[in-house]
């Protein structure tokens, strides 16, 4: 087994009386791609934050490439190379399509190199008609792929997807697995998503959480068959 | 579209600037070259505040706090020294470092915008009161009196640098003037056109972003406010060369309002629009102060009304979104209006 790019050791924050995550521990292959499910409450997005640098942990410790990260800002997170795709998409509403990815791709490389990487992206998410368009004023699901192109033309090596397909139509959910796949050859991915049909078509290992707690890490197959997991999430979606 | 559109505008405001520079000396008489000039100073002045709060989306409520340091900081360099070229660069210098200072604190201490408005508006009234009490002769820096609220006269105006006895005469510090705007104002275009001018408007877009994209937004803050610190130094510079005079004043609560104003009516987040804004009010504080029926300030503060309620994008704004408007969509223009409204 290759090194860990990214290990969450013990890692826990507390809102006043709320432990939003409680001692989640997470280790992740290079190359690796995770799918993280739960109910809604269950510290999903929190855990992101908490990799992120946007949250600072309670206790507990995250490493990146072995490297103690806890406590550093956000954009010095980013920069050694986690990208995120976060739930609301983040977005610069006045600005067009063309310049979010450009000024993802610009941080690292020269102007031309920027340029040639826009274009690319704009063409692997299918974003080429809209490039010009100002994001404010684009739907949902269309914002949606902007974050996840913006994410892209930054090239990080480890990609965090906050509910990738959530507003997206069937056909585009299914381009949007497609694409998580692609990336996964040359990318680590953490994938946070409710559409089980979705997760099905990415998932090799899952990560359970309930009540900001690792509930249990297992093959997607093995994690349908858990009694536990059926009870506090499937059960609900048990037709899905 | 949109940026072709705003290149071309650059070059017929830069072109309009340079045929006022030329032209005006040809036609017009030494008073009005004299007005000109300080309009033109006063310009700087609006594009400092122009870029800080119209791209850098930093409301700065003091910005006459650099515009007065810049001012007094050339008045005592220039008495001490004798010579102009020394002071004019000061002039920049000085603010520059305060702005970074001042923002260091303000933008790494993660302060928000509601307080960031009340520090900068605090620290111009703080340096208005400071500058109120300095009157007698305990108050001097080097041979420089700075006589408090009765202000520092008979400044040595501009001279051509080396030879502080060649002093500039009125056009040749009206062409001075006009240049150093045609180069505040493309430099601020080139600025925004690169690398770091497009982080620090997807900075004033979404900070949350910037940060998770691995650009650290509060650097880029404290940079841009310096450059808006620097500029506004350097208006104050030239304004105190206009009148040889500096008091108080430049940092007082009317100075600092008219800036915000300037920006507010020609237009937030352009940059021929604090331009125009500034030239028009000016225009009008000039014309209003002629006449006794009604008070300047009142005028203005009903203009400023006005503006925030009817023409809140300001009007070059404003003028670009009607021609889009009537070129695009001659259909269900009442619908359209009450959107834009």
């Amino acid at each position: 087994m290759t090194d860990p790019i990214l290990q969450a050791i013990g890692l826990s924050i507390r809102f006043g009386g709320v432990e939003a995550v409680r001692d989640v521990n997470l280790c992740l292959a290079e190359r690796e791609l995770r799918c993280l499910i739960g109910p809604n409450g269950a510290g999903k997005s929190t855990l992101f934050k908490l990799l992120t640098g946007q949250l600072q942990p309670t206790s507990g410790r995250i490493l990146f490439h072995g490297e103690d990260i806890t406590g550093d800002h956000t954009h010095a997170i980013a920069r050694r190379g986690i990208g995120i795709k976060t739930q609301v998409p983040n977005l610069f509403d006045g600005l067009t399509v063309r310049e979010h990815l450009w000024l993802a791709a610009r941080r690292t490389n020269a102007r031309a190199r920027a340029d040639a990487i826009t274009d690319e992206i704009l063409e692997r998410v299918g974003l080429g008609p809209e490039a010009g368009t100002v994001v404010g004023r684009l739907s949902h699901g269309l914002r949606q792929w902007v974050e996840l192109g913006t994410v892209l033309a930054g090239n990080p090596e480890l990609i965090l997807l906050d509910e990738p397909a959530a507003g997206m139509t069937h056909e585009e959910v299914a381009r949007t697995a497609e694409l998580i796949r692609e990336i996964n050859r040359t990318h680590a991915l953490i994938v946070v998503e409710h559409d089980m049909q979705f997760v099905r078509m990415i998932a090799r290992t899952v990560t359970v959480m309930h009540q900001g707690a690792v509930l249990v890490e297992d093959t997607m197959d093995r994690i349908l068959k858990n009694s536990a997991v059926r009870d506090i999430y499937l059960g609900k979606h048990g037709g899905a | 579209m949109i940026f072709r559109r705003v290149g071309a505008g650059i070059v017929v405001t830069a072109a309009a600037m340079v045929a006022v520079a030329v032209g005006a000396p040809l036609v017009v008489d030494e008073f009005q070259l004299l007005q000109l000039t300080v309009f033109a100073s006063m310009c700087i002045l609006a594009l400092s505040l122009g870029v800080v709060w119209g791209y850098g989306g930093i409301l700065c409520f003091g910005q006459s706090a650099f515009f007065g340091l810049g001012a007094y900081t050339y008045a005592v360099t220039a008495v001490n020294v004798g010579e102009s070229t020394l002071a004019i660069a000061l002039s920049l210098v000085v603010p520059a470092v305060f702005a970074a200072l001042l923002g260091y604190f303000m933008f790494y201490g993660r302060l928000s915008d509601v307080y960031l408005g009340v520090i900068t508006l605090s620290v111009t009234l703080i340096f208005f009161n400071l500058t109120n009490s300095t009157a007698g002769d305990a108050y001097r820096i080097g041979r420089a009196r700075l006589n408090g609220f009765n202000g520092m006269p008979s400044l040595p105006t501009f001279n051509v640098p080396g030879t502080p006895g060649r002093l500039l005469d009125p056009t040749e510090t009206f062409y001075l003037v006009m240049a150093l705007l045609l180069i505040v104002y493309v430099g601020l275009h080139a600025l925004l056109a690169s690398h770091f001018g497009r982080v620090v408007v997807a900075v004033r877009e979404n900070e949350t972003r910037c940060e998770l994209l691995g650009y650290d937004v509060r650097r880029h803050k404290m940079l841009i406010f310096t450059l808006g610190g620097a500029i506004a130094g350097l208006a104050g510079s030239l304004f105190a060369n206009w009148g040889a005079f500096v008091s108080p004043n430049v940092f007082s609560l009317t100075t600092t309002s008219q800036i915000i104003i300037w920006v507010i009516v020609g237009g937030l987040g352009t940059l021929v629009g604090p331009i125009i804004g500034c030239v028009v009010m000016q225009y009008l504080a000039t014309e209003l102060g002629t006449q006794q029926l009604a008070n300047t300030s009142l005028i203005f503060g009903i203009i400023f009304l006005v503006f925030v309620l009817l023409v809140p994008r300001g009007i070059v704004p404003s003028v670009g979104l009607l021609r889009a408007r009537l070129s695009t969509a001659r259909a269900r223009p009442a619908a359209q209006a009450r959107h834009g409204a």
